[in-house]
């Protein structure tokens, strides 16, 4: 008797000192570094971000795989690979996080995908869309967008649509160089011809030539990609401002013409333009209403959620269900293992990161941009479903 | 408060004390590594920078041409097979100093505030050139699959970043000592003597253009050195190494720390970087504000940098820098 | 052609507006104010919140960026500017980048970093026919304000008091006060006008150009250009300089957009080597 009450009690012992064990584990919070803007004309960014993130977490209960979360966010000031490679090193080295997130400019991203090599450790990216990204390491894993995967299916809209000739007009960086090729590339695949090309410097205030010389040459349609921002709303106030429409020509862009943050700002300038992108803040899906809804009721009205909010969102979402699947062991590659093939519901629609190339697969959806309950949003009404990044199909 | 005096022997141990306590961090702060080291080059470019705007007084927001052209040099060189950094680093001296000698001519003439737009239009014209060729510098994105090799065929670039800070703290004090040769040479002296009074220096004959093309191009080559050390030690090149707003931070960082003077960018480095991201760790929305007060700040305190405030409290006993 | 010639100039006029007033400080009070361009985002703030919260018409608007502008100047002269006019040009330099830190931080604290919409009246879009071709009425009324201003600034400088008293400080400070000028007092002045000016052609500069906190830093190197190819210290000189880079920016990409962003900086190397002092050197201002 007093043998079996002593080992009853021994086993209990053990057992609670398992599950005092166990639960001080689980209790080991989870770093994740987040590498974003902050400051500068490109805050924005980091402000998305951190709203994408606190609503997950808000959902979850500050929770990832039954871990609490600690974010350690970090300021680059914009484009700036040096800041970020040192920012990667001194959050794995000093701060010691298991996860690099965020990254909203591609020079960053390939700054701190080198950092992920050395260090073994995995990055989920946010917003970079340089196609190379996601071959530059094997610790990378991209929620967001490629340039060339929004561009693409606007050609192939533009062709369906009876459109047979465009003129291509695109900032002149390394996102614009990538839009005008992949958008050329299907354009003429389908039978399409670009009967003009133009790169507008980044730092342009005035656009009046480059519209008067698109409205001289006469084109059926054009086609621009301009960072979200103060291009855009510059360059449809010329257009507007020079009838291009009563010209009879047709406006077609890429979604950071209307990007929701700046929608508002852009105004009136926008209504009617078609844009292909991957999220609208319109989206008519329950998910996506539920999301808007929470996040309004946490940020107010004033700050709409952009992708960028929506891809911190599924960022965290991708993170929790990678460690859900590796059971709570954050070490690289079993994160990485994880990432590839996972599939779930975005509020921007049904996501999967490709197991291949662990870059995106998403819809990109057509929309125009109505006035929607007195507000600007873009209205989706065609898609594409499952596009996977073209320029990577490619080879 | 009555200013300190020390003789040029306390001096130069003074120096030696700032050496080797800059040394000791390796130690003493062995998780800010990557930021001492980046501290370390952006001090070199500071120096480089007083060579050319202390000591020869041209007035130029234009430097990180010849930064960006070290950096790019080193950089494509490391890309295509030759990862060697010492050689990288005088194939990047080199190819900065011709470029900064070639420009030269241009800088030379004019007032101030002609030369200011001249070498800011250079520095433009250079950054959207490194933007065109994107094919070879990898553009906006950046230059990526550098290759360097390990430092002497031993030492191989780090996570801890233990390597870059100890390459960039050797060549940035060889750097600075060649730096400090030069300015005392006689060259350096008629440098000192063009600034205080050129129309003196004409009427003695000095040649006045000569002597000032030869300081740009030295400028230049050590700045190219810098980037080069930026490229090598993060493997990486930004193009945001050859623009304008590289060129403006550098000029701050310089002024803060105190033009002519010898110390003068590295201080200015050490100051603004770490207020920078202390600040940025404080508060990373709304840093500059509290950057802006700083330099507010350091300005109505004290003229001519921290330097020059330091100057007024420590003289020497004999002139000598 | 007519076309790109009228933007062209309208583009230059409103570079004008907003350097005139940096031409002025900075020839008189030999003043390297780099914070220039947050008087301007100032001025176009005010433009745009009284115009879309206070609904405030278009002219009271400009007045009343002109009048927020001329009123932050003042302040910041009377603090910080005026105990660095003996200093050395770099301390100046430093002074001003720190005024524009704290500004775009400021800035995005109180607007965020996103753009401000903004809305021209109805009466200046669109455009107008004319001889056959279709100008635009904002870019007309651009050209309008400009030669308004400089015909004021003309009339200001070459036939009022306080324009010889300006003019006698550009050329000779420290005869101007002996002769009694109050030459503190006339900086203040100035320097008030100069960012009022700075401020009144943000608020115009809304119908082409975004409204973002970081503004200043964006576009400081036009007004830069402007003015040291022009002539620091004249209006006239940067007159005809924003004319000739607006038509050489506007007629190069409309011509020649493989050029893009390299035209203007070599046009303006250029002009600097061509002319070291400006077009217009300072003679006074005139």
């Amino acid at each position: 008797m007093t043998m079996t009450k002593r080992s009853l009690l021994a086993a209990s012992a053990m057992a609670a000192l398992a599950c005092i064990a166990g639960a001080a584990h689980a209790q080991d919070a989870l770093k994740i570094g987040l590498i974003g803007t902050y400051s500068g004309p490109y805050a924005d960014y980091g402000r998305q971000f951190d709203a994408g993130v606190a609503l997950y977490l808000k959902e979850h209960g500050g929770k990832i795989a039954g871990r609490a979360v600690e974010v350690i966010k970090k300021d680059t000031g914009g484009a700036n690979p040096d800041a970020s490679k040192r920012i990667a090193q001194e959050l794995i080295v000093r701060d010691k996080v298991q996860i690099l997130t965020g990254l909203d400019f591609s020079p960053n991203a390939y700054a701190v995908g080198a950092v992920a090599t050395q260090a073994k450790v995995p990055v989920v990216v946010m917003n970079a869309s340089s196609s190379g990204i996601t071959t530059s390491s094997p610790y990378v894993a991209r929620l967001s967008f490629t340039v060339q995967q929004v561009s693409d299916p606007m050609a192939r809209w533009m062709l369906r649509n009876g459109t047979k000739e465009a003129y291509v007009v695109v900032a002149d960086y390394a996102p614009g160089t990538d839009s005008l090729t992949a958008f050329k590339k299907a354009f003429e695949q389908g039978g399409g011809k670009v009967v003009g090309e133009l790169k507008t410097p980044m730092s342009n205030p005035d656009f009046s030539a480059y519209v008067q010389r698109i409205k001289d040459a006469k084109p059926q349609s054009v086609f621009f990609f301009f960072p979200s921002g103060v291009m855009p709303p510059a360059f449809l106030k010329v257009w507007k401002e020079r009838g291009m429409d009563e010209a009879g020509i047709k406006l077609y862009a890429t979604g950071e013409a209307t990007d929701d943050s700046y929608l508002d700002a852009t105004g009136d300038v926008a209504l009617g333009l078609v844009t292909s992108h991957h999220y609208s803040y319109g989206h008519p899906s329950a998910k996506n209403q539920k999301f808007v809804k929470d996040f309004e009721a946490q940020f107010g009205t004033t700050m709409r959620p952009s992708y960028f909010a929506v891809t911190a969102y599924d960022a965290m979402a991708a993170i929790d269900l990678a460690l859900k699947k590796t059971g709570g062991d954050a070490s690289g590659d079993k994160v990485m293992e994880a990432l590839k093939g996972l599939q779930f519901e975005s509020p921007r629609g049904p996501i999967e990161i490709d197991a291949a190339t662990r870059d995106i697969v998403q819809t990109v959806y057509i929309r125009k941009t109505e006035k929607v309950g007195g507000k600007l949003v873009n209205v989706e009404f065609d898609k594409f479903d499952r596009v996977k990044d073209p320029a990577k199909e490619a080879k | 408060m009555k200013p300190i005096t020390l003789t040029p022997g306390q001096l130069r141990a003074a120096e030696v004390l700032f050496w080797l306590a800059l040394a000791s961090t390796f130690f003493l702060a062995p998780d800010h590594r990557t930021l001492l080291s980046q501290i370390f080059i952006f001090g070199l470019f500071a120096v480089a920078l007083d060579m050319a705007l202390g000591y020869a007084g041209i007035l130029t927001v234009g430097h990180a041409a010849f930064f960006g052209a070290g950096a790019y040099t080193a950089g494509l060189l490391a890309k295509h097979g030759w990862g060697e950094p010492f050689s990288g680093l005088l194939a990047a001296l080199v190819v900065a100093g011709a470029l900064g000698y070639a420009l030269s001519y241009l800088i030379v003439r004019g007032a101030d505030l002609t030369r200011l737009m001249i070498t800011i239009g250079v520095c433009v014209l250079l950054y959207e050139l490194a933007n065109r060729l994107s094919a070879i510098t990898g553009g906006s994105d950046g230059l990526q699959g550098m290759n360097v090799s390990p430092v002497f065929g031993v030492f191989e670039f780090d996570l801890f970043g233990k390597t870059a800070f100890c390459y960039a703290f050797g060549v940035v004090l060889a750097m600075f000592l060649l730096v400090r040769l030069i300015l005392r040479s006689p060259f350096g002296l008629a440098l000192r003597g063009i600034h205080d009074n050129r129309k003196r220096m004409l009427a003695i004959g000095s040649p006045v253009e000569a002597r000032l093309r030869m300081a740009y191009g030295f400028s230049a080559a050590v700045a190219g050195v810098a980037g080069a050390l930026l490229a090598q030690t993060t493997q990486f090149v930004g193009i945001e190494s050859i623009g304008f707003n590289r060129s403006a931070e550098i000029l701050i960082i310089l002024v803060l720390g105190g033009t002519g003077r010898l110390y003068g960018g590295l201080v200015g480095a050490i100051v603004y970087m770490l207020v920078h991201d202390w600040f940025a760790d404080l508060n990373p929305e709304y840093w500059m504000f509290w950057l802006g007060i700083f330099l507010i700040a350091a300005v109505m305190l004290g003229r001519g940098g921290i330097m020059g405030a330091l100057s007024r409290r420590i003289r020497t006993k004999e002139h000598a820098r | 052609m007519g076309i790109v010639l009228f933007d062209g100039v309208a583009y230059g006029m409103l570079l004008f507006l907003m350097a005139v007033g940096l031409s002025i400080t900075m020839g008189l009070m030999n003043f390297v104010n780099l914070a220039h361009g947050s008087f301007a985002v100032v001025g176009g703030y005010t433009a745009a919140v009284l115009m879309n919260q206070a609904g405030l018409g278009y002219a009271a608007a400009l007045a009343a960026a002109f009048v927020a502008a001329a009123l932050l100047g003042a302040v910041l002269e009377f603090v910080f500017y005026r105990r660095l006019y003996r200093a050395h040009p770099l301390d100046q330099v430093l002074l001003s980048i720190g005024v524009v830190f704290v500004s775009i931080a400021a800035l995005t604290y109180f607007f965020g970093p996103t753009m401000l919409a903004f809305h021209l009246p109805p009466a200046l879009q669109g455009q107008f026919l004319l001889a056959g071709l279709e100008f635009s009425r904002y870019r007309l009324f651009l050209i309008v304000c400009g030669v308004v201003v400089l015909a004021v600034l003309m009339l200001a400088m070459g036939r009022t008091r306080y324009g010889a008293m300006v003019r006698a400080a550009v050329d000779n400070q420290r005869v101007a006060g002996g002769t009694g000028i109050h030459v503190q007092r006339l900086f203040f002045l100035t320097f008030s006008l100069g960012c009022g000016l700075a401020g009144l052609g943000g608020a115009l500069s809304l119908g082409m150009l975004g409204l973002e906190p970081s503004f200043p830093l964006k576009y400081m190197v036009y007004f830069l250009i402007v003015v040291c190819v022009g002539g620091a210290g004249t209006i006239t000189g940067p007159f005809i300089a924003a004319l000739l880079v607006g038509i050489v920016d506007v007629a190069g990409k409309y011509y020649l957009p493989e050029a893009g962003a390299f035209l203007i900086y070599v046009f303006m190397i250029a002009m600097l080597l061509l002319r070291p002092n400006g077009i217009v050197p300072k003679k006074g201002i005139a």
